[in-house]
Parts: structure tokens; C-alpha cells; sequence
């Protein structure tokens, strides 16, 4: 009998533990779904967590409708196929109020359309946990958090005042108002997640793998032209064979080039990559620490 | 093959170079990304701050200190790594100590320049008692002092008294230079007289050794699956292996049961093993509630709900003895209190003295009692099932961190466990045939899983409570009568009583079976010749050249029970197989599945056999 688990099987079985911790524990959880490639390994750590039972909790996807179309057509057919519960909440007030990263600049947009609607949603839903996919190795402030993120009844973390969390044992106490986030993919990296994607043959959003698309090349980044983003002057859209490496709001997501079509191929491509998988989000290169800002206001 | 994980920590003093040891690793193996690299290089104030890249937080970079522990994850074509760089000011003890729970191996700086500091000792001592048995002292700054073997030789000597103190732990040294390099990932070319391996090479190669000396199973339910008539017990092993088919033990109800199936999505898997996240059918149906755990039934898991354990305490205000406080254990939450504080370490002679407080960052050594037993084993045999938290019921704060080192036996529970489990095992057969040996084996067996358990060997007897008898056929009988006596007293009071005796007469056996009811005779059988070839004591010898008349087998009749409960044939299995013969068939024939009771000076006997003696 093998002695120790193949890393892969080590993670999977931490995360799985989180999970069913969450379901043991708190009565009205509910778990994040932003649609990319860790909210899939988390899905399907979900299904095995639970399995053959669904999971106890509803999945929530906050919508800012700046996604990608390909994003929600995907959403909406692997909810189907696994017959999870789908909440999808969409900040209306705000988008009529026209927000949108042009008009206000990144951060108050991601501040209204992500991080407020976000606390309204576990507000509305009587949430008192809600399970994201963030990972420590996708950034700094990331690197700080613990599995179970206690926030104050504001949904603000607090960096230096978090509680000790020893071994496997969490602690979920909290009083009225206040939350847990939690974070079952902490110890998992980029590496670590297509790996996984491999031997466990997850689907995920086509725009992870490489494709001619049209992009605008601005400041170095390669962000997606579509007819509602304005065009700078004398700025033209061009034709380039690029994918995705983290997705978010179209007007913010930037894409690197490459010619990776297949998960190995793209596995292969991150064994060589010299740049954060996180380098082409717009909203992380506003202010230094701006991360750790957000999180303290409540975003994940 | 596959690769696998090593979790080690950095910890050591304020300003001893812990992040910039971490920063330096991950730059030279190539494992920072560009735009992490550009980030870092605008916010250092002069050229490249490597320690920006574990300091993340704006207080950190500002203060230019660590205050929580960062995680970093890098790999080698050997394996993967993850490291947790934890923080040196005392204030923030509790961060280490949660870096250090999960770590394979602990990194500890000490400043070349400032020597072994109580922060240095603190760390490692920590560390050590969390169960981390690789240290690698880094003696760093070595640049500083022109790389010179004396200085860094110095340092070695100075750790001296500290290493005593953490026993059974691979201790290991070497020069760095965190801002340079040396010994790092390369070995330095300026300390040519350090001719071990750099920091990464020894990481590559340190081994990994399994965190529990138990085998056998423990699983807590997590959480029940309830799907249609299907109910699966979900939780991830904390020790051990489970096959389907397997019997296990269902606590607290302390019921029996097989285990149906392993199930999964893919394929159900034939066996399982930690720390594996399983999910268990079972056979038949029981009440099993998050809390519970499923465990292996001839080597379960302790019950009490007295234990004895270090805390590491972590909360603002001192200790409050006799105070409400939950008790997060395994997948249980329990209401307890801490009823004694026993003593509290020193952390610069690391010696323990009594005390009447227990405040931040101190460890301390208490007794706590909980409102429902808890299902454990010694932190020292198996982590999961050997620690536990205390959370503040009113701030909802993590107050502390604890190791259970013992229990204390609670009357009412010892009462509904032992009585149960008190017979007496009559072991007979001819001289020289094994009795003593299998009975001695067999009580060592007990007594190692708990029980109360007595010895009764004919020989010793004979010189103490019968040493006015003789060997005529009454003074015989007389001798077992008395032997059956004192095995039926202790049989009554829970006890179980080993009698090793030849007992060669049926009639006089049997009067002891009537007499004492639990009574579990065992033939320890082996042919004459076999026994008179081995002849332990010369007395097959002596009797054959007529020197001792009335010898039994010789010229004295052997009487083999007709219908014993168990017979071990030694000339033909080994003392294991017969031992175990024993044991199953106790477990089999127990009214009840025998729980265990562990006294504290037992678990102190067990620690100091496991290598961790008292501090």
C-alpha cells in the first residue's frame, strides 16, 4: 500500500475535507461560482465532496454582465448537466446607472458592480459562508489568507488580526452579521489546477485555449474588441492567436499570446511561463496592494 | 513517479532574514514571475528587497516586518514545496505556530552576527512540540562575518542545550548568506570548508515520514450523505487503512459493524488509507451524527473525558481556569474547561515549573474536562486525532492551541467499560510448553491497549501467597484453588487476571471455571518430547534422573482440557500467532467491544518510549 499521496491526491483530499467542514457546520453556506478554471476544479471537488448526493449548498455567480458571452452559455449548460442549484445575482441598479470602468475607471467599478454586489447577495441569501476559489499563489495579499477568512459584519478583512488556524481544525464561530469566506483551493497553484483539469477531464471555458481572435493592444496588454468598447483614437482592432489565462469582466480581462489548444499544451506552456497568471488583470495593476485593498472592503 | 509535497516553515527571530531567505530561494530556482519581480523592485527603496516577495501586506512592506504567515509554492523536478514564512516578533507566536502545524520540516534563521536568540529557542521549541522532526538551523548572514568557519561553528555550540531538549528530532546546520546566495540553492564557493549541502539540495532530500505511529483506523464523520435509502459516512482518515468488508467500531455508540462499501464517483476503490477523503456505507443501520468517529476495533482510539495536554496559549487575556471554552477536536465540538494548570515552560532553560497563570504565547501544561468524551490518541502518535483548539464562546476567538499528552481515568466511564471487560485467562498445558511466555506476551498486549490487567504466573506464586505448599496432589489442588481465589476477586472488579499454571488436574480447572463464570481457558499445547527437549528450567531433566518425584508428563498425569476455548500449538505457530489467537478472540467474545481507559501515568511511560520524554 503506497505510504503517501500523489501531491494532486493530497490536495484534492484537503479541499474535499474544507468542504464537507462547511457543510457540517454552517447552516446557510453558499459557494461562489465565477465561472473559470478553479471555480470548475471546485465544482468537481464538490460533486466528489458530496457525491452520490448533490452538494448541500446553492452556487452563486454575481454577474456584472461585462462577462463573456462564452462565459454564460457555459455557466448555464454545466449547471444543467450537473442539476446544481444556480443563483445569479445581477447588480440591475448599478448597470442602469450605466457603471461601467470607462466612464468611472476600474476600481469604483469593481468596487460597486463586484465587491457591493457581492455583499448584497450573501445579504439577501442569509448567507453566513460563502466558498471562493481564490488561491494563495495568485497574489500577495492572497498569500495572507487563511482557509477560513473571518470577516466583520461589513464583509472587511483584517489582515492583522486574523484568527491562528492550526492543522486541519477551523474555526467558523461567528456572530450575527459577520461571515466566513472560504477558501478550499488555498494550497493549490495555476500548475496544480490544469494538472488536475487533466487527469480528472474537466470542461472549462473554451477561451482558456488558444484561438484568432480580435484584440486592441493597449499598454502591453491584449484586451478583447467588442462593439461596446470604445476605441481609442487612431486604435484598431487586429487579428492575434491568443487565449485566456484568467478570466473576468471583458473590458478587463487581458489575454497572453499563445498557441496552446489543449490542456497539455497548456500544461506545458506554464512549466516555461515567466509571467503571473494575474499580470493581465486590469484591476490588479491599478494602485501597489491594491488586492489587499479590495479585500478589505469585502471582494474575495 | 509522481511528486510529492514537503510543507516546511521559516521561523526564527525578528530581523534574522527569514523573508529574504525565502525571497532568495524563489528568485534563484527562477520560481518569481517578471511582473512579481517589477513589483517588488518598485517597492523596495534601494535595489531589490527579496523580502517584499513573502510581505505582501502594506503594514508589512511599511514596518518592514512580517506580521502573518505567508504561503509560497515552488517546485523542483523532485518535488513540490510549500513553504510558510512565518513571523519572528513574539507578538504575532500564534502565526508561526499555525505555520508550523502542517510542516513536514522547520527552517529556523539564526543571525550569525546576534547568536542564538529566545526567539530562536522559542521557534524551534515550538516547532519540535507541533511535531516538526527535521530542523534545519540556517546560520545566516555569514557574509557579515567574511564566511569564517570559527564564527558559524560558534553558533553551532550555542544551540548545544537547546538540541538536548528537542529528542527524536533530525537536527541539521547550515551557512547561508540570504542576501548573497551562498548555500541557498547553490553551494558557495566562499565557504569552502562547509562541504554539506545547500539549503535546496537538503529540502530535495529530506525524507518524508508519515505523521501517526497508529495503524489502526480512525475516521471522523465530517458530514453524513444522505441520498434516497443511501447513507454514507463522510470524513477524510486520519489514520489508518479500511477495506470493504472490514469491521469497525462506531463511537460513541461503541457498535460493530461492517463496512459495506468505499464509495466514489469514478470507481469505488478497494482500499483506502489517510489522508484520504472518503465517504463509507455500512452494513445495517445506526445513528451516527457529525462527531462520530469509525475506527479500528482491536486497536481503537482512547476515550475520556479527563485529558491531560500542552496548550499553547494564544489569546490576549491569561488563561480563566474553570471557564466555558468549545473544544473544536477532530470533526467534534464539545463545551470543556481547563480544570488544572500543571505547570508552564520556561522558555530560556526550556524547563517546566509550576504556575498560577498561563498568559500570551506562553505553553503550558493543563488538564481539561469536556462535557462528552473525546475520541483520541496522543498527539505524539497521531496528530489529527491528537489535537484540538479552544475557542472563547462570548469573543469567538481561537484562544489556544493543544496536544493531548493523557487522560485521566473519569470514574463513571472507566465503571461502564472495564467491568465489562474483567475475566480470567487460564493458561495451562505442560512445563516448558510456553504458558509464561504467551501469557506475558498477551499481557503486555492488554496492558499496552489500556486494560486493567494482572498476572498470575504459578511460579511467582509459589513463592509468595503458597510458599508453605508442597507438591503432594493436595497441596497441588490447593495451590490452584488459591491461584483461582485471587483471579476470581480481581475477575469481579473489572479486571483481567492471567493465570499461567500447569493446572494438570480437569477436575480442579473446572472447579475455577464454576467459581469464576468469565473464564477463558486457553491449552497451551505442544507433544512431551518437544516440551522435554526445551526443558526452560532443567526440570524434566531432574525428574527423569529421579530427582523430582511427582513430576507432571513424567510420573504425574496431565489432564488436556476436552473443550477449550482456545488451544495454541507451539510446536507448530509462532508466539505472534498465538498471542493474536488471544486477543481476537477477546475482542470476538466481548459482551461489548472493549473500549480503552489510559491512565496518565501510562501516557507518560508511552511518550517517553516514542522518544518525546518530558521536557
Amino acid at each position: 500500500m503506497p505510504s503517501h499521496l500523489s501531491h494532486l491526491r493530497m490536495l484534492e483530499a484537503e479541499s474535499i475535507h474544507i468542504l464537507r467542514e462547511v457543510a457540517g457546520e454552517f447552516a446557510r453556506p453558499v459557494m461562489l461560482y465565477s465561472i473559470g478554471k478553479d471555480s470548475s476544479v471546485m465544482l468537481r471537488l464538490a460533486q466528489k465532496a458530496f457525491y452520490p448526493a448533490k452538494p448541500p449548498f446553492p452556487l452563486l455567480h454575481i454577474d456584472t454582465t461585462y462577462k463573456f458571452p462564452e462565459m454564460t452559455a457555459f455557466r448555464d449548460r454545466i449547471c444543467a448537466e450537473l442539476g446544481f442549484e444556480l443563483i445569479v445575482h445581477i447588480p440591475r441598479e448599478a448597470r442602469e446607472d450605466g457603471v461601467n470602468p470607462f466612464k468611472l475607471g476600474t476600481q469604483k467599478c469593481c468596487a460597486i458592480l463586484k465587491t457591493k454586489s457581492l455583499l448584497d447577495a450573501l445579504a439577501e441569501g442569509g448567507f453566513e459562508a460563502a466558498i471562493g476559489g481564490a488561491r494563495r499563489e495568485e497574489e500577495k495579499s492572497r498569500a495572507k489568507e487563511r482557509v477560513y477568512s473571518f470577516r466583520d459584519a461589513h464583509g472587511q478583512w483584517d489582515p492583522k488580526n486574523q484568527r491562528p488556524e492550526l492543522w486541519n481544525l477551523f474555526n467558523g464561530r461567528t456572530d450575527k452579521g459577520e461571515t466566513i469566506r472560504i477558501f478550499p483551493l488555498s494550497n493549490w497553484t495555476e500548475l496544480d489546477i490544469w494538472e488536475y483539469i487533466h487527469l480528472e477531464n474537466i470542461p472549462v471555458v473554451p477561451l482558456y485555449f488558444a484561438h484568432e481572435r480580435d484584440m486592441l493592444v493597449r499598454d502591453n496588454l491584449l484586451i478583447p474588441f467588442q462593439q461596446d468598447v470604445p476605441l481609442l483614437p487612431g486604435e484598431s482592432p487586429a487579428r492575434i492567436i491568443c487565449r485566456f489565462r484568467s478570466l473576468g469582466c471583458r473590458f478587463c480581462t487581458g489575454a497572453v499570446r499563445s498557441t496552446a489548444t489543449t490542456v497539455p499544451e497548456i500544461i506545458e506552456e506554464l512549466k516555461g511561463v515567466r509571467w503571473s497568471e494575474r499580470q493581465n488583470r486590469v484591476i490588479d495593476l491599478d494602485t501597489e496592494g491594491s488586492m489587499e485593498l479590495k479585500k478589505r472592503e469585502g471582494y474575495f | 513517479m509522481e511528486p510529492q509535497l514537503l510543507r516546511f516553515t521559516t521561523a526564527g527571530s525578528v530581523d534574522d532574514g527569514k523573508s529574504t531567505l525565502i525571497g532568495r530561494l524563489l528568485h534563484d530556482i527562477h520560481a518569481v514571475y517578471e511582473d512579481q519581480l517589477e513589483s517588488v523592485r518598485k517597492a523596495s527603496r534601494n535595489g531589490l528587497d527579496l523580502a517584499f516577495l513573502t510581505d505582501g501586506l502594506r503594514a508589512e512592506r511599511e514596518q518592514g516586518i512580517t506580521i502573518d504567515v505567508a504561503y509560497r509554492y515552488f517546485s523542483t523536478p523532485r518535488r513540490r514545496f510549500i513553504i510558510a514564512d512565518t513571523p519572528g516578533h513574539e507578538q504575532y507566536t500564534r502565526n508561526m505556530a499555525t505555520g508550523a502545524s502542517t510542516a513536514d520540516a522547520a527552517l529556523i534563521l539564526i543571525d550569525v552576527t546576534r547568536g542564538v536568540l529566545p526567539q530562536t529557542r522559542r521557534h524551534a521549541y515550538i516547532s519540535w512540540l507541533l511535531g516538526v522532526r527535521t530542523i534545519v538551523f540556517l546560520v545566516n548572514k555569514m557574509d557579515a562575518v567574511d564566511y569564517q568557519q570559527e564564527v558559524f561553528e560558534e553558533i553551532c555550540r550555542q544551540t548545544g542545550t537547546l538540541r538536548e531538549k528537542l529528542t527524536g528530532c533530525t537536527v541539521h546546520f547550515i551557512p547561508v548568506s540570504a542576501l548573497e546566495g551562498d548555500n541557498v540553492v547553490r553551494r558557495s564557493d566562499q565557504m569552502p570548508w562547509f562541504a554539506g549541502e545547500s539549503l535546496l539540495e537538503y529540502l530535495e532530500n529530506i525524507p518524508l515520514v508519515s505523521s501517526t505511529g497508529i495503524s489502526g483506523l480512525r475516521l471522523p464523520v465530517q458530514y453524513v450523505i444522505r441520498a434516497g435509502e443511501f447513507r454514507g459516512y463522510a470524513g477524510q482518515i486520519a489514520a489508518g487503512s479500511v477495506r470493504a468488508g472490514d469491521e469497525v467500531l462506531i463511537l460513541p455508540s461503541r457498535q460493530v459493524t461492517r463496512v459495506r462499501s468505499i464509495c466514489a464517483m469514478d470507481i469505488n476503490p478497494e482500499v483506502a488509507y489517510a489522508p484520504m477523503s472518503v465517504t463509507l456505507s455500512l452494513e445495517g443501520h445506526f445513528d451516527i451524527d457529525r462527531g462520530a468517529m469509525l475506527a479500528s476495533r482491536s486497536n481503537p482510539p482512547f476515550a475520556a473525558q479527563r485529558i491531560e495536554a500542552r496548550l499553547i496559549w494564544m489569546a490576549e487575556s491569561p488563561l480563566r481556569l474553570e471557564q466555558p471554552y468549545l473544544v473544536k477536536h477532530t470533526a467534534q465540538r464539545v463545551c470543556g474547561q481547563v480544570t488544572r494548570l500543571i505547570s508552564v515552560c520556561d522558555v530560556m532553560t526550556l524547563e517546566e515549573h509550576p504556575a498560577t497563570e498561563l498568559r500570551t504565547n506562553e505553553i503550558g501544561r493543563v488538564e481539561i474536562e469536556t462535557h462528552r468524551p473525546l475520541f483520541f490518541d496522543s498527539y505524539a502518535d497521531n496528530h489529527r486525532t491528537g489535537s484540538f483548539v479552544l475557542i472563547d464562546p462570548i469573543s469567538n476567538h481561537t484562544v489556544a492551541a493543544g496536544m493531548i499528552t493523557g487522560s485521566y481515568e473519569q470514574k463513571n466511564f472507566r465503571k461502564a467499560e472495564t467491568v465489562l471487560a474483567g475475566r480470567t485467562l487460564w493458561f495451562t498445558g505442560l512445563s516448558s510448553a510456553g504458558k509464561t511466555t504467551i501469557s506475558h506476551a498477551v499481557y503486555e498486549r492488554l496492558w499496552a491497549m489500556g486494560y486493567k490487567v494482572e498476572l498470575l504466573d504459578g511460579d511467582t506464586v509459589r513463592t509468595q501467597l503458597c510458599k508453605d505448599l508442597g507438591f503432594t496432589e493436595a497441596d497441588r489442588n490447593e495451590n490452584i484453588r488459591r491461584i483461582g481465589f485471587v483471579a476470581d476477586l480481581l475477575t469481579r472488579n473489572g479486571v483481567i487476571a492471567i493465570v499461567s499454571a500447569i493446572s494438570p488436574y480437569r477436575a480442579l480447572r473446572d472447579e475455577q471455571r464454576a467459581r469464576i463464570g468469565a473464564f477463558v481457558e486457553i491449552y497451551v499445547n505442544a507433544p512431551l518430547e518437544v516440551c522435554e527437549k526445551r526443558d526452560v528450567k532443567g526440570l524434566y531433566c531432574k525428574a527423569r534422573s529421579g530427582n523430582l518425584p511427582r513430576f507432571t508428563g513424567i510420573d504425574d498425569p496431565y489432564e488436556p482440557p476436552l473443550d477449550p476455548e482456545i488451544e495454541c500449538r507451539t510446536d507448530k505457530e509462532t508466539l505472534a500467532e498465538s498471542v493474536d489467537k488471544v486477543i481476537q478472540y477477546l475482542l470476538a467474545h466481548s459482551p461489548q467491544p472493549m473500549t480503552l481507559v489510559w491512565q496518565p501515568e501510562q501516557s507518560h511511560l508511552a511518550l517517553a518510549s516514542a522518544g518525546m520524554g518530558e521536557p
